[in-house]
């Protein structure tokens, strides 16, 4: 069969393909020749959006990405930490959010394959993921439609391939009404010796494909799906998006770090974005080489597909692998023995070009390094928005005192954003790899270290994720400030010392300045956090155009801290953990209402500052839990968020299995409703059997500690010291409406 | 020695051998689906959860193909115990080796959750530890493991004790409310008419530490190593 013509390469197909006036300008100059039409593909998705960061690679280089325990900065598939006695973890969460709107349940899986791929492309075994979702409102069907489709995709492709899922986020609001976020979240254990990194090294060792065949899904997924807004018509995209197979990944982790093992790969790196192209660019890049592919030799599952189709295929579970000459034989029979495909496709070559043939002609021939490193570098307009000030201005004193504060707090736990959400994790597999000490529900994670032979170890590994948006749009700075603190404090909310974070940073369109001064206060606000707290960034994505007919999400820059617990036996829950315990508040609340859940749901506002972040007292704060954890002084501990004090003591006291109450009495001289759900940050309820000893450490170390009352009894009480209670609730009442938030939503249709 | 089979798409069985071999001291070793024979020295058979050749046909329904499962059934006809847990229980159901067919959960979700189950056969070789009716605290995960048999094979169920273990609340009363997937009579665990094949939908390996899911899943595991042992000093 003959196939049809290729199209003629001209500036107006460059245009179709995404690519600017200048960009064909630059092809031109550096092939010296207009590129073929397989050429001008991998342009395309080589200087994406996606791929290239073109937009957002100046304000990346500001991060603070080195520090005393990271063996792997950004660059790589993801960052690696030590973790000390040889081992280090690898990590990085990612977007899926493009993908995930247009097909909820294949884009989230396939989010949460490509994530696994990162990790285990480096010799890392994946241990533990994380989520972090937003949805517009759950009274718009879509929208649960959407829910419903996200959750069973990372429940069905997480829980296939046995890794546990042991926490995450999901919040709700009007601005993903037309753009939902996924972030997908995962971490491996490697041993330091055992790093893989993506080099095409070694002038004519092999060049190996594994997994699986490669089809016709997903093509152009990184450069039209990711790479430009959404509209009415996106609809029509939905064969960009790529399936997934959650069992040829789990054959492929095990066939991969079998084969890892056995010394013969060089380098190896997955196909994910932009398939074989990007792969073998980044592989052949990063080591200074050249590559020589044959087509006709890639595993196929559809017929007569074009050399185009090939390179630009995003199909899943594909991995690109160098071994050293003579080792590939060996390295295939493990890939057999796991029922994947495994060919030699190609060489390493020396003179720095990418050279693809298809049935004896060559398809492909340029140069590498002006294609994977010069990609283009964008320094776009920055305009503070308009409104920014108005959205800032809130006078309290015209805000009128909360009448009901019972009813507040009822319908602040009745709220979608501060409910529980297990409906939602409960679809997941939290304990596959049995090293689950605290899953999801709480402020982090925290799951055990064991070796790969089985040996179990003291290390314990905290992870939190965290962001609010809403802070991040009255200001991105402050908000972003926030988004690092909140997730380092929840990590030292075990006793774990946060070590390193990742990120996604999911935005509008760069094109807009106001955009582009979000992202840029944004990274301003990462890179301050970062260094402050000295938890580096060490690998991340960054995700634009998350916007549908001119419409933008909010700034949401999603922060992962992962931390370090050793003995991980010594921990503190989330939860009450026994009644008769003294309940300390560590930090200081102030008047502060801007940007609250109180506010928005209460009052209908969404306006002013959001709270003040002080990185000092986030430091001294997150040294006194680790401290009081260690010292036995600490038995729970809870990170003050969302819905402020009256919800955190409500979550203290109604999420763990046995419920606890609490009697609370609160001197601060401010308004009642600022005490209760204002969101000051830098606060965390503990509980403690010595909290004298407790108090003077926290003088000690410079941090505000009041004790506030303690626990036990079957109600909430939470009162001035003197006179009436504010609020005086059974937790069965309490539990019954934060646990039906949820699942009442989705049940009325 | 333990034989826990490893399909591809097993997720379980790393910490199946985990809980055998670091907890309970056994010694235990995964077993490709490939081999025709079980290991010289096979004293007990685990088949773990996961999701064996990706469950796409129906869950366990391609395992009982693999050439491991033949020698598994010899095994079994021969008296040697053999316990499936999660997918290991679907594998066992659609071989034939247990009645009955484990189908979707009835609210359509996967289930991740800690569940109570009350031991109705407190026998060796899998249960020998318990006391009739104690409560065990363990966790289930899956998608599919609603318990089904017609009425008149769960009558002779009943009748021929082969109801190991049943969902219910804390206090042990058995009640809708406690049944995590719309199993039949709340079953969470069955025996074969001989007693030494038995699978379960709840996980006890993953209720092998204090800290991690608590130690429930001993009372189970560690009856079974106790018969292996009796096994052994037998033999």
């Amino acid at each position: 069969m003959t196939r049809p013509p290729e199209p003629k390469v001209d500036a107006a197909l460059a245009a179709a393909h995404g690519l600017t006036p200048e960009e064909w300008q630059n092809i031109l100059a550096i092939l010296g020749r207009p590129p073929s039409f397989c050429e001008l593909g991998i342009f395309s998705v080589m200087w994406s959006e996606h791929c290239s960061y073109k937009s957002s690679k100046k304000y990346l280089r500001r991060l603070p990405s080195r520090g005393e325990h990271v063996l792997q900065g950004p660059g790589e598939n993801a960052g690696c930490v030590s973790i000390g006695d040889g081992l280090a973890v690898v990590f990085k969460i990612e977007s899926h959010n493009h993908p995930s709107f247009i097909e909820p349940r294949q884009g989230a899986a396939t989010g949460v394959g490509g994530i696994l791929r990162d990790i285990f492309t480096m010799g890392a075994r994946p241990i533990a993921s994380l989520d972090s979702l937003r949805f517009g409102p759950l009274e718009d069907p879509k929208h649960r439609y959407l829910l419903h489709g996200v959750v069973e995709g990372i429940g069905g492709y997480g829980n296939s391939v046995g890794v546990a899922t042991v926490g995450g986020e999901t919040t709700f609001h009007e601005c993903y009404r037309g753009n939902i976020v996924v972030n997908a979240f995962n971490l491996g254990l490697v041993r330091e010796e055992g790093l893989f990194l993506a080099k095409a090294a070694g002038l004519g060792n092999p060049v190996l494909y594994v997994g699986s065949k490669t089809g016709r899904d997903g093509i152009h997924g990184a450069s039209l799906l990711a790479s430009a807004e959404f509209d009415e018509t996106s609809q029509s995209k939905r064969p960009t998006v790529q399936v997934g197979d959650p069992f040829t990944e789990k054959c492929l982790i095990e066939a991969c770090l079998e084969a890892m093992a056995t010394g013969g790969i060089v380098g190896i790196q997955d196909m994910g974005a932009a398939g074989l192209t990007c792969s073998s660019f980044e592989m052949a890049s990063n080591a200074g080489t050249g590559i020589e592919l044959d087509l006709d030799r890639v595993p196929q599952r559809e017929t007569n597909m074009t050399p185009y189709e090939l390179l630009l295929s995003e199909s899943q579970e594909r991995m690109l692998l160098v071994a050293a000459a003579g080792q590939e034989g060996r390295l295939a029979e493990i890939f057999h023995r796991w029922g994947l495909e495994a060919v030699v496709v190609g060489r390493v070559t020396d003179d720095g070009r990418m050279r693809i043939r298809f049935q004896g002609q060559h398809v492909v021939d340029i140069p590498v390094d002006p294609i994977a490193k010069s990609s283009p570098e964008l320094d776009r307009p920055v305009r503070e928005p308009a409104d920014l000030r108005e959205r800032q201005k809130l006078d309290l004193a015209s805000v009128a005192p909360e009448a009901d504060l019972p009813g507040a707090l009822a319908a602040l736990l009745d709220s979608p954003n501060l409910g529980s959400k297990a409906w939602i994790y409960r679809q997941y597999d939290q304990l596959v790899q049995g090293n689950t000490v605290l899953g999801p529900g709480g402020d982090a994670a925290l799951v055990r270290v064991k070796l790969e032979d089985g040996t179990p170890t003291q290390k314990g590994l905290a992870l939190a994720v965290d962001c609010n948006p809403r802070w991040c749009w009255l200001d991105p700075y402050t908000g972003t400030l926030a988004a690092v603190a909140e997730a380092a404090r929840k990590v030292a909310c075990t006793g774990a010392r946060p070590l390193a974070l990742t990120n996604c940073l999911n935005f509008g369109n760069p094109e807009k300045p106001e955009i582009m001064w979000e992202f840029a206060e944004a990274t301003r606000g990462l890179a301050d956090a970062a260094s402050a707290l000295g938890t580096p960034v060490v690998s991340g994505n960054v995700s634009f155009y998350n916007e549908t007919s001119g419409r933008a999400i909010h700034p949401t820059p999603t922060i992962a801290v992962v931390g370090l617990l050793e003995p991980w036996e010594r921990h503190a829950t989330s939860h009450f953990s026994a009644p008769g315990r003294a309940i300390v508040l560590l930090g200081r609340t102030r008047e502060e209402l801007g940007g609250s859940e109180w506010l928005a749901l209460r009052r209908g506002l969404e306006t002013g500052h959001p709270p003040a972040v002080d990185l000092d007292h986030e430091r001294r704060l997150s040294g006194l839990l680790q401290a009081g954890v260690a010292a036995g002084l600490v038995q729970s501990a809870h990170d003050v968020a969302r819905g402020g004090l009256a919800v955190a003591l409500a979550r203290c006291a109604i999420a763990g299995a046995a419920r606890i109450g609490a009697e609370i009495s609160l001197a601060d001289a401010i308004r009642p409703d600022a005490l209760l759900f204002g969101e000051s940050t830098g606060r965390v309820i503990v509980t403690s059997a010595r909290p004298e000893e407790l108090l003077a450490k926290a003088r000690e170390a410079g941090v505000p500690a009041q004790r506030i009352g303690s626990t036990g009894g079957a109600r909430l009480r939470i009162g001035p010291p003197a006179g009436a209670a504010w609020i005086d609730a059974a937790l069965a009442e309490l539990h019954a409406i934060w646990s039906r938030a949820i699942p009442r939503r989705l049940e009325a249709a | 020695m333990f034989a826990v089979v490893q399909f591809p798409g097993s997720n379980d069985d790393r910490d199946a051998r985990f809980a055998l071999k670091s907890v309970l001291g056994a010694a235990a070793e995964l077993v490709w689906h490939q081999r025709a024979e079980l290991p010289p020295g096979t004293a007990a058979v685990l088949l773990p959860g996961g999701f064996s050749y990706g469950d796409y046909l129906r869950c366990g329904a391609m395992a009982q193909y693999s050439p491991v499962m033949a020698a598994v059934k010899r095994f079994a006809e021969a008296g040697g115990p053999v316990l499936g847990v999660c997918n290991g229980f679907q594998v066992l159901c659609e071989s034939g080796l247990l009645p009955g067919a484990l189908v979707r959960n009835h609210h359509l979700h996967f289930v991740c959750s800690f569940v109570t189950v009350r031991v109705e056969q407190a026998a060796a070789p899998f249960l020998s530890r318990a006391r009739p009716g104690q409560l065990l605290r363990l966790p289930v995960k899956h998608g599919e493991g609603a318990y089904f048999a017609p009425p008149a094979q769960l009558a002779q169920l009943v009748e021929s004790r082969q109801i190991v273990l049943r969902y219910c609340e804390p206090d042990g009363s058995v009640t809708a409310a406690a049944n995590p997937n719309g199993a039949a009579a709340n079953i969470a665990g069955v025996r074969n008419a001989r007693g030494n094949v038995m699978g379960l939908m709840p996980h006890p390996e993953h209720a092998v530490e204090p800290a991690i899911g608590g130690t429930d899943g001993l009372v189970l595991l560690g009856s079974l190593v106790d018969a292996v042992s009796r096994r052994g000093a037998s033999a």
